[in-house]
């Protein structure tokens, strides 16, 4: 007789929108697992066709309210692809600036109210302030020097409205920057403590075969721009990205699954992808933490995900404090003339490569758009983490799977909003 | 103890988080905020949930599916006092422009297998659907309103917020008129106040992310739009962004689209 078992997690807690799990078991061996995503769709790459292209950096923006910025990059870099606009190291420095800000409000947010709450047996982060208040007060302001930024560079942390094709609307005052260096110097030195904290956590033993995907640049840490590189040791330009990777229809469900065309193989993105691909031009000071706390390369337990992010973190203040230090405004944008064209790019979102690509007419309109972001493209490669996972765990009473389920999502960090290319946001019922 | 404390849940519909991250964004407060409310349904901060009723419920998104058409009402029933919070919780959102096109094109065009999608054709605000106590504008909502808002609410009075338009508050700030210096659009003098002006302190138009203000005079600024060359089609556009199905926006985008002589193909 078959004996079925199904486990099933209603309403993930602690990642950003909205999904559940469902793992189907029989006669004791993983059936299926499903990453079942409840997010209303919302059909962004609809309505973006007949849309100026000036319209498009503050409507992708909405497509996730925690990593805005990271919309905001690719939609620019690929419209200005197409258009073969190229913008001032100046303008390129601000962006990275930006990027700065994003990664580091997205990750400390991740690491302390969204992740360490799962190393101490805890529902969230106000309670584990209850027994670590020190490190959450230190994380939250971490936090929040990542979201001044924002506010200063971009308008506000939310849907910044500095962002436009060519580069700002306003560069800032060296003064209005200024202001931010002594938070930015505490914000280094409290970035390294954070992270060594990160490493005392328990690391269950898991290291699943991942092939690493993420752009790379031979003379920084890539946020904009460079190659998209795999762990294989192969790289390709960003206008290749849809002949090396596709979503694909997988056979046991509705989903789209993100896998390398040719092998037919799922792919991670995302902070581990790029602390391993990346790891000699991280700021050298992120190198030592690394060196110090043990973090060793090839780092493949994405539970340790979390150091990665807290590297990337001390990067990213150590970078913003240069470029705020040596800070001199310039004219904050190039013209960018229209004309047909199509173009795409490729950059790192907090939660790893976000592609976009456009096609525009000769009045500067979007005529089509597709955008693939981190979290579809992660979907597979987590319903893979989770089918390893399993049989060292079935053993245990229903909750307790669930429960250690839900942190092997969580390590990936899912943004469920930026949900506009996911297929299987409701499954009809028959 | 906590079984005196308030209880604040927070629920999401059809949305990009932003507006449920600018209760995490209050990073001054929020631990403060723990102490003082029982938060008893918070996905996105906290695996603990607990069942209503709920004394205060922050509803963020909006109405596209059957099953939240549904959901609405539950959350509506659980809750004493329900805020909306964001564009989308109050206008319908981006989303919502999809009730000004073919719906069944749109699911189309960005998913391969339609079939499986549930999808209404519309995206409608949650007072569409309920009774709505307090709404809190913007895309995103000021975490600064939303602190309000809970203080409001331990404090046992109604919120207040303003509703003068963001052209009040570029004067307050001493920011140049882009509009009158420079013939920039701005939706500025129809826009509702509580970004604290930003997009004109950055030398571009407000896009109007706080919704139509009271009272506002769509027509005679479009008018003006015009006058200083911006196309129709601009003009329109310009309307049909995150706070596009709100009545005052909606209605003059479609003025100006019947002005243009092109046919309003709008979803009743």
């Amino acid at each position: 007789m078959t004996e079925t078992r199904q486990i099933r997690v209603q309403a993930l807690a602690r990642v950003e929108g909205e999904g559940g799990l469902e793992i189907d078991l029989e006669n004791g061996a993983v059936r299926d697992v499903r990453l079942r995503i409840f997010e209303p769709p919302r059909f962004f790459e609809a309505f973006l066709r007949g849309r100026s292209l000036n319209d498009v950096p503050d409507i992708v923006a909405r497509i996730c309210g925690i990593c805005p910025v990271a919309y905001q990059m690719s939609a620019v870099h690929a419209i200005e692809a197409a258009l073969g606009a190229q913008v001032s190291p100046f303008i390129r420095r601000l962006r990275r600036l930006l990027y700065c800000g994003e990664w580091i409000e997205s990750h400390a947010l991740h690491m302390h109210l969204l992740h360490a709450p799962d190393f101490f047996g805890r529902a969230s982060g106000l309670e584990l302030a209850q027994t670590h208040p020190e490190e959450l007060r230190r994380g939250l302001r971490l936090k929040k020097h990542g979201n001044e930024l924002l506010d200063v560079l971009g308008g506000r942390a939310i849907h910044p409205i500095n962002v436009r094709v060519g580069g700002f609307h306003r560069a800032p005052k060296a003064d209005e920057f200024a202001r931010l260096i002594p938070d930015f110097e505490w914000g280094l030195d409290a970035a390294v403590q954070a992270t060594r904290w990160a490493a005392t956590f328990p690391f269950p033993e898991f290291t699943p075969d991942y092939e690493f995907v993420a752009v790379t640049h031979p003379d920084e840490y890539a946020m904009n721009e460079g190659s998209i590189t795999s762990s294989t040791g192969e790289a390709w330009p960003a206008h290749e990205f849809e002949s090396v990777f596709e979503e694909r229809q997988a056979p046991h469900s509705t989903a789209l699954h993100a896998v390398r065309r040719d092998t037919g193989v799922p792919y991670l993105v995302g902070p581990l992808a790029r602390v391993n691909l990346s790891f000699s031009r991280l700021s050298p000071i992120a190198q030592e933490v690394a060196a110090s706390v043990g973090f060793e390369l090839p780092c493949r337990n994405p539970f340790r995900a979390i150091i990665a992010r807290g590297l990337e973190v001390i990067h990213a203040y150590d970078e913003a404090l240069q470029i705020l230090r040596n800070y001199q405004a310039e004219p904050p944008r190039v013209a960018v003339p229209h004309r047909a064209a199509e173009g795409c790019a490729a950059t790192e979102a907090p939660r790893g490569l976000l592609y976009h690509r456009y096609r525009l007419n000769d009045e500067g309109r979007v005529e089509f758009a597709k955008i693939v972001p981190p979290t579809s493209q992660n979907q597979l490669r987590i319903e893979t983490d989770l089918r390893a996972w399993l049989p060292d765990v079935l053993s245990e009473p229903d909750d307790v799977v669930a429960r250690t389920c839900e942190n092997v999502v969580r390590n990936h960090d899912p943004c469920i909003s930026c949900s506009t290319h996911f297929l299987r946001v409701r499954i009809a019922r028959k | 103890m906590t079984a005196a404390l308030p209880k604040l849940a927070v629920f999401k519909f059809a949305s990009c988080d932003g507006c449920q991250l600018s209760l995490l964004d209050c990073e001054d407060e929020l631990l403060a905020v723990g102490e003082r409310v029982d938060i008893a349904h918070f996905l996105e901060a906290t695996s603990h949930v607990e069942r209503g009723p709920y004394d205060v419920a922050l509803v963020e998104g909006s109405i596209t599916t059957p099953h939240d058409r549904q959901r609405i009402q539950e959350v509506r029933a659980a809750s004493k006092f329900l805020v909306t919070i964001g564009a989308c919780a109050t206008a319908g959102g981006i989303q919502a422009l999809r009730n000004f096109a073919d719906h069944d094109e749109f699911v189309s065009a960005v998913y391969a297998s339609p079939e499986y999608i549930s999808s209404l054709a519309t995206s409608t605000a949650i007072a569409d659907h309920v009774r709505v106590d307090f709404e809190l504008r913007g895309c995103p909502i000021n975490k600064y309103q939303l602190l309000e808002v809970i203080r409001a609410l331990l404090g046992g009075r109604r919120p207040t917020t303003p509703n003068h338009s963001v052209c009040l508050d570029c004067k307050r700030r001493g920011t140049v008129c882009v509009t009158v210096a420079r013939g920039l659009p701005c939706l500025g003098p129809v826009t509702q106040s509580g970004c604290g002006a930003i997009c004109p302190a950055y030398d571009r138009g407000c896009y109007g992310c706080f919704g139509p203000c009271v009272q506002p005079n769509l027509t005679s600024l479009h008018r003006q739009f015009l006058v200083d060359g911006l196309s129709k089609r601009d003009a329109i556009d310009g309307l049909r962004l995150f706070n596009a199905y709100a009545p005052e926006f909606r209605q003059e985008s479609q003025r100006l689209e019947a002005e243009q002589g092109r046919v309003a193909g709008v979803n009743p």
